[in-house]
């Protein structure tokens, strides 16, 4: 079928399935907005900053399980895309960012907004294409879908110079398109599987640590996981981006591990002799110092990317597949070989973890003058439990990490949470996309005052679009995260971490067509979160809370899974010098 | 954990001639921090369109196979080969050698280069270029052996690697 290159992207898209794309305009993608004006099928969400778009994209795509569509124009249309590429490339988000370019012929001559696209993003990105024949344009599209969403998910980029899109060449659909080479391995060798099972079988002190990639790999995945954990009666820690991965009411979860994990998920892991790693990679927020990490165990990593595995930590056995997949074999072998796991162990093993768990490493002081950030978290969750069209993002700090530890994810997809990168000024945009795929769902960005003001802009876009979306800023008028490590490890010398002239958030909520709130006293936290869920517009709470409140638990950088500090009566002494120089 | 002895190894990439492959994989090099000792390419297929990239890098074993996974999930690499671990393999490296220099300095260069199979590719009454292919260690220890006798120039191409045997990569 002949057409023109900008009705090529659009019916491209469409073909793929895409219903939504974020976007902001520009000289070089003008003809593509043109194509876009003309048809009713695809709707445009147009950002205030094409940094929120892709933000924008990546919450679309972690909470539908979609490709996040995204276009923009050329030179600083796509070098304000980047950080949000790095962001879904680092969580392992599938986008398809479509980027304008110069037309070709005065590609390298520092055109008007001219920027080497491919260049810049190579390496923040999965893959990416710069389109020079318009007859490759539709393969090029679907290629990019095929190898966004294929194997481990991330961002892939599309450079468009205008002249293509002007061009009239053969259209040709998805069916027609095979990538040449790439084919991710998805199934999991079963003779390896058989030998994790094995070892599963003999575990005294067995655990599952499962990541971000159960929630790729799909709700089946984790429906099947969910099974087979509670087949074995192991205990199941997850990551930051595994929230959800397993229902955290269930009796064997032990939440969240890692830097500010649960303590009875960190010791576990310390102590276990059987780890049962699944589509986590081994990061150093969770694994702290190295050489202490789990020293006594037996390691299996399932993982679908083969250069995750043996990465920071050398496994034992190390599973190349998809997720889902492998688990499900796992499961079919352990029903099959009637494996009974090693009652006696495992019931002392749960003895032991019932001791760490009796130390309640959530506990914080409450006080009945000044709002603790726990204390909002917990009513939020109190509010929202049970309901099952609660979605969260939040931006980065020590907000996300409270919102980690006190909202409950009983589903997979309700959480986005930027966890490689840590952007701030992430929450907000994600927001808009949840909403966009579900209009209907309660969607929250838990926010710090100081990240909420790196994307705020997109309140425009929320308002435009009448999305309901509730921001819940954690306004304790530091960069708290900053600080705590301020005070923790540069001696309480707080450097440029206090944000003065911090705006009146209520009235710039409603500057922006937004309902506004304020939240000062603690005896007003639950009438105050039920206004801002009933209101049916989107809604800024401006929650005051103690300025000095630190994230606990917590390893300190460089400190082993058995150095946690669990309060501020704990002091950071156990920082080596080696600590320090960590991030 | 990135501990461990450090060992030479050479890997042949078998990727999609696309523009910018090259600098996909230098850049993944260069990004992570691997060490490159040297990088070869070229097209050894026209139908398909497929380059082959031979990259000599060091490293511990967990590295070298980071490098190699890192490799292998670039989406336009088709086949990455180690050949150093996967058996006996030949390595081949060319040099162009310019020797300037008169009298005795000049007839031993040239019987050096006789003893070592290099050949005269240039020559001028204070000049000869050398042309030699072999192994790194022998080209080295040739350059070497010519810094005395007047060495001014020296271009080569980095080693290519295949394996012994039948069988390809
Ligand atoms: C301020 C701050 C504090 C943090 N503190 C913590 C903390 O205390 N604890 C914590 O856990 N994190 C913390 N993080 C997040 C941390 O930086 C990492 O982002 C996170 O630990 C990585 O999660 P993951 O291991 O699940 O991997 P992900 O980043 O989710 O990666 C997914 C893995 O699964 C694989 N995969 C993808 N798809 C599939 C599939 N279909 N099948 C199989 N495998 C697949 C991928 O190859 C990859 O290896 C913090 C972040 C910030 C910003
Ligand atoms: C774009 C960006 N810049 C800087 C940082 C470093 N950083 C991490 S947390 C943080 C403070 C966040 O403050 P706030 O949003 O108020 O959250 P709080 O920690 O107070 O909950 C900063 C500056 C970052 N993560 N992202």
């Amino acid at each position: 079928m002949r057409m023109t290159g900008a009705e090529m992207v659009i019916r491209a898209l469409l073909d793929q399935g895409v219903d939504t794309v974020f976007g902001y305009p520009g000289g070089a993608v003008l003809p593509i907005y043109d194509a876009l004006f003309k048809q009713n099928a695809l709707r445009h969400v147009l950002v205030r900053q094409e940094g929120g778009a892709v933000h924008a994209a990546e919450g679309y795509a972690r909470a539908s399980g979609k490709v996040g569509t995204v276009l923009v124009t050329s030179g600083p249309g796509a070098t304000n895309a980047v950080t949000g590429l790095t962001d879904a490339l680092m969580d392992s988000i599938p986008i398809v960012c479509l980027t304008g370019q110069v037309p070709t012929h005065l590609i390298g001559n520092d055109a008007f907004q001219e920027a080497d696209t491919t260049g810049i993003t190579r390496p923040c990105t999965k893959h990416n294409y710069l389109v020079k024949d318009v007859n490759d344009l539709a393969r090029v599209m679907h290629e990019a879908f095929y190898v966004a969403r294929s194997g481990r998910p991330g961002p892939v980029v599309v450079d468009l110079p205008k002249d293509i899109q002007f061009q009239e060449g053969e259209y040709v659909g998805p069916e027609h398109v095979l990538h040449k080479t790439y084919r991710p391995q998805t199934q999991p060798d079963k003779a390896l599987v058989a030998k994790a099972v094995e070892l599963m079988a003999g575990a005294k002190r067995p655990l599952f640590y499962v990541g971000g990639g159960v929630i790729n790999a799909g709700p089946k995945a984790v429906a099947q996981l969910t099974k087979l954990v509670r087949m074995t009666g192991f205990p199941c820690t997850q990551t930051l981006m595994g929230l959800g991965a397993f229902p955290a009411s269930d009796p064997l979860s032990l939440g969240m591990l890692g830097m500010h994990g649960m303590y009875e998920a960190n010791l576990a892991m310390n102590q276990c002799d059987v780890m049962i790693a699944i589509g986590s990679r081994f990061d150093d927020r969770v694994t702290g110092r190295l050489d202490a990490f789990a020293p006594n165990s037996k390691k299996i990593h399932i993982d679908i990317d083969p250069s995750s595995l043996n990465k920071n930590v050398a496994v034992d056995l190390g599973i190349i597949g998809d997720a889902g997949l492998a688990v499900e074999e796992m499961s079919r072998q352990w029903r099959a070989g009637k494996i009974a796991p090693n009652a006696r162990a495992l019931k002392a093993w749960w003895s032991q973890i019932a001791t760490w768990r009796a130390r309640q490493c959530l506990r914080y002081r409450q006080s009945d003058t000044v709002i603790k950030p726990q204390f909002a978290l917990e009513r939020l969750q109190a509010a929202i439990k049970g309901r099952d069209d609660v979605y969260i993002t939040t931006e980065v700090g020590q907000h996300q990490m409270w919102a980690a530890q006190f909202l409950k994810f009983e589903r997979p997809n309700r959480w986005m949470t930027s966890g490689g990168l840590g952007t701030m000024g992430y929450g907000l945009p994600a927001a808009i996309g949840v909403q966009m795929a579900f209009p209907d769902a309660l969607v929250i960005d838990v926010a710090g005052e100081a990240s909420i003001l790196m994307n705020i802009q997109e309140m425009s876009t929320a308002a435009q679009y009448r999305l309901p979306v509730k921001v819940f800023i954690m306004n304790n008028q530091w960069m708290g995260m900053v600080r705590q490590w301020q005070e923790l490890l540069h001696g309480g010398r707080y450097a440029e971490s206090y944000t003065a002239a911090l705006p009146d958030f209520v009235a710039l909520a409603e500057a922006f067509g937004w309902k506004g709130m304020r939240l000062e006293a603690p005896g007003d936290v639950d009438r105050v979160i039920a206004e801002m869920i009933d209101h049916k517009g989107p809604v800024m709470v401006d929650v005051a809370v103690d300025p000095k409140e630190n994230c606990f638990p917590m390893i300190p950088s460089g400190a082993a899974h058995c150095d946690m500090l669990l309060g501020p009566e704990d002091k950071a002494e156990v920082v080596s010098e080696d600590g320090m120089v960590l991030v | 954990m990135k501990s461990g002895a450090v060992k030479r190894h050479t890997i042949a990439i078998m990727v999609d001639n696309e523009p910018g492959i090259l600098a996909r994989v230098v850049g993944l090099f260069s990004g992570r921090g691997y060490n490159i000792e040297s990088l070869t390419v070229a097209e050894v297929d026209s139908r398909e369109r497929v380059s082959r990239i031979t990259v000599v890098t060091v490293g511990t074993a967990m590295i070298i196979e980071q490098i190699k996974a890192q490799l292998s999930r670039l989406v336009p690499v088709r086949r990455v080969s180690d050949l150093t671990e996967e058996g006996p393999h030949l390595e081949r490296e060319l040099a162009l050698i310019k020797v300037a220099g008169k009298g005795e300095k000049r007839v031993e260069s040239l019987r050096i280069a006789d003893i070592f199979r290099a050949r005269v590719v240039d020559s001028t009454i204070g000049s000869f270029v050398f042309e030699m292919t072999g192994s790194t260690e022998k080209l080295e220890a040739f350059i070497r052996l010519m810094e005395p006798l007047g060495l001014v120039d020296v271009a080569r191409t980095g080693a290519v690697a295949i394996s012994r045997g039948p069988k390809a990569i």
